[in-house]
């Protein structure tokens, strides 16, 4: 399964302070041990969110909002996408994770949704797009 | 923590050392078989002290440790009983001298354990099957009875086919450490065999199918990750890497809900996993940056490429996938290959080169009874606007398809030639 794993941003991360060399180096052997392990597709770093933009949604409304925003806690840092076996390895690999932040801080694993997971809303659609494709390339 | 999640995180603690543990500890008892036997003494060890005292904060050198323990006492006893039978008059410091000797030699890290197991799994000595049921076994932590399910066998006949393995091993007076220079590029080819043996294992497996056969595509890609991350300037780790990254990104798009499959050119390319698709090309990419560009896996995936590329499948660039297949067919003389390489030369160039190259190859014996390739002489004949000859062609490929499913869509194209297209 896929899981993404979220670094939750705390007032430093916000405030752009660079994590210590220290920590870099730490997180720089993290991520060699997830590679050795085969488990790391994806991750990276972002940055506060001064740099950042949100689009809000009310009907056919568009309203673009600029950072900072508020809510320090509910915010990423950063993130780890993973391919293991079960959410437990997901908790084991998290817990062998150095400390992110130079004071307390959360780590978050989300699974992603899988393709099994939509069989039922899904399956008619499917079935649309695959005859209107077959119908496209008949004579062929 | 409850009782059961305490096991249940022991259980994962274990799943995840094991390869390193058992790599460690082959290396210093030199039997794969003893090797595993002492890291399931350190697992139930673990089980024991774990839930009482709480995991150590390094769970991986505890797991170490203890099995190391368990191998000097083991030493110890040998020692004790040669020395009885034989009835030497040597004191007992010679046996501690041996094992501060032995424990001097395993705090000695000559290297990647997990790496060096990996290798002596899939030594050439053993079969493909043998080498596959024991990496899933040491390296992946399959059980007997999944990997039994996996390949579609019983437990006692894999069970067999480890032991034996294992005792091969033994008998081989393997050094059991990663090979170098031209030896590693032999043995390396043994080791990405087995891997896309497990992974087209696990390819093959239908919707239908015991949920531990897909996962063996998983398994696969995961053995290959570490495989990439131990030896990164490998370039046929790359070109296997690419390759089975870019078929996996379309697992989920190549059978439909009732199971039949759909062919590459129909198939939603909106599903296909983006993710493994750019991890793929980049992989293709470093493998051809090492020089490994005409490998037979880094074709493949330069194939499998072509397709990801793309966006639809008219905008398929067939010219480049028949250039691929003339390379491929030099690297890889197979009739499949020359068979699939007619198919690309029909889509570039039209029906007739298809049906000229079909003459060179099919007389070969093992194509004589190839369904594939009547089908593949149907489907030219009927581009070439030849029905009566195509349905006869479709008809034959139905008559030798083992398939029910291929066989009744083989009938259904032999049916359509009555009424063809407009």
């Amino acid at each position: 399964m896929r899981v993404m794993v979220f670094v939750k941003a705390t007032e430093d991360s916000e405030a752009g302070v660079m994590p210590e060399a220290e920590l870099f180096e730490a997180m720089g052997k993290f991520n060699e041990e997830l590679m050795k392990a085969g488990i790391l597709l994806a991750a990276d770093g972002l940055k506060p969110t001064s740099a950042a933009k949100r689009v809000a949604f009310d009907g056919p409304g568009r309203t673009v909002i600029d950072g900072p925003f508020a809510e320090t806690r509910e915010l990423v840092a950063g993130f780890w996408l993973w391919e293991v076996k079960d959410m437990a390895e997901a908790v084991e690999w998290v817990k062998r994770c150095p400390n992110p932040m130079p004071g307390p801080s959360e780590i978050e694993i989300r699974p992603l949704f899988e393709a099994a997971d939509f069989a039922e809303i899904l399956s008619p659609e499917l079935t649309e797009q695959y005859e209107s494709n077959r119908a496209e390339h008949k004579g062929f | 923590m409850t009782e059961a999640d305490i096991h249940k995180t022991i259980e994962t603690i274990f799943r995840i050392e094991q390869g390193r543990l058992i790599g460690g500890l082959v290396r210093l008892v030199r039997d794969v078989g003893r090797a595993e036997d002492l890291a399931q003494e350190a697992l139930v060890a673990a089980f024991s002290a774990w839930p009482k005292a709480g995991v150590p904060d390094n769970p991986g050198a505890w797991l170490m440790a203890t099995a190391k323990r368990r191998a000097i006492d083991g030493f110890r006893r040998e020692a004790m009983q040669a020395r009885k039978h034989a009835e030497l008059a040597h004191d007992l410091e010679d046996a501690d001298d041996g094992t501060e000797a032995i424990e001097a030699a395993m705090d000695d890290d000559i290297g990647d354990d997990q790496l060096a197991l990996i290798f002596t799994a899939c030594h050439p000595v053993l079969s493909p099957d043998a080498r596959a049921a024991l990496t899933l076994k040491l390296i992946g932590g399959l059980t007997t009875d999944e990997i039994a399910r996996a390949f579609l066998s019983t437990e006692p006949a894999i069970a067999q086919r480890i032991v034996r393995a294992k005792k091969a091993l033994g008998a081989a007076g393997l050094s059991y450490e990663v090979p170098h220079g031209k030896e590693r590029t032999e043995r390396l080819a043994s080791v990405l065999e087995v891997l896309y043996l497990i992974f087209n294992e696990g390819y093959a497996a239908t919707s239908g199918d015991d949920l531990i056969r897909p996962g063996l595509c998983a398994e696969a890609l995961r053995l290959g990750r570490v495989l990439a991350a131990a030896l990164p300037n490998e370039p046929e780790v790359y070109g296997l890497m690419a390759l089975m990254e870019l078929q996996a990104s379309r697992l989920g798009t190549r059978t439909a809900s009732d199971g039949t499959p759909i062919p590459l050119t129909e198939q939603n390319r909106a599903l296909w996993d983006q993710l493994l698709v750019r991890r793929g090309l980049n992989a293709l990419g470093r493998a051809q940056a090492l020089g490994g560009g005409r490998g037979a896996y880094a074709l493949q995936a330069a194939l499998a490429a072509c397709h990801a590329r793309a966006k639809t499948a008219v905008e398929t660039d067939w010219r480049q996938i028949a250039a691929i297949y003339d390379a491929l067919l030099d690297v890889m003389p197979t009739p499949v290959v020359a068979l699939n390489r007619a198919v690309a030369h029909s889509m570039a160039e039209g029906p007739e080169a298809g049906l000229a190259l079909l003459a060179e190859i099919e007389d070969a014996p093992a194509l004589k009874a190839y369904a594939p390739l009547a089908a593949a002489r149907g489907d030219f004949l009927f581009r070439a606007g030849r029905f009566e000859d195509a349905r006869a062609a479709f008809e034959h490929a139905a008559g030798l398809s083992r398939n029910a499913g291929e066989k009744a869509f083989l009938m259904k194209r032999a049916l359509a030639c009555g009424q063809p297209a407009k």
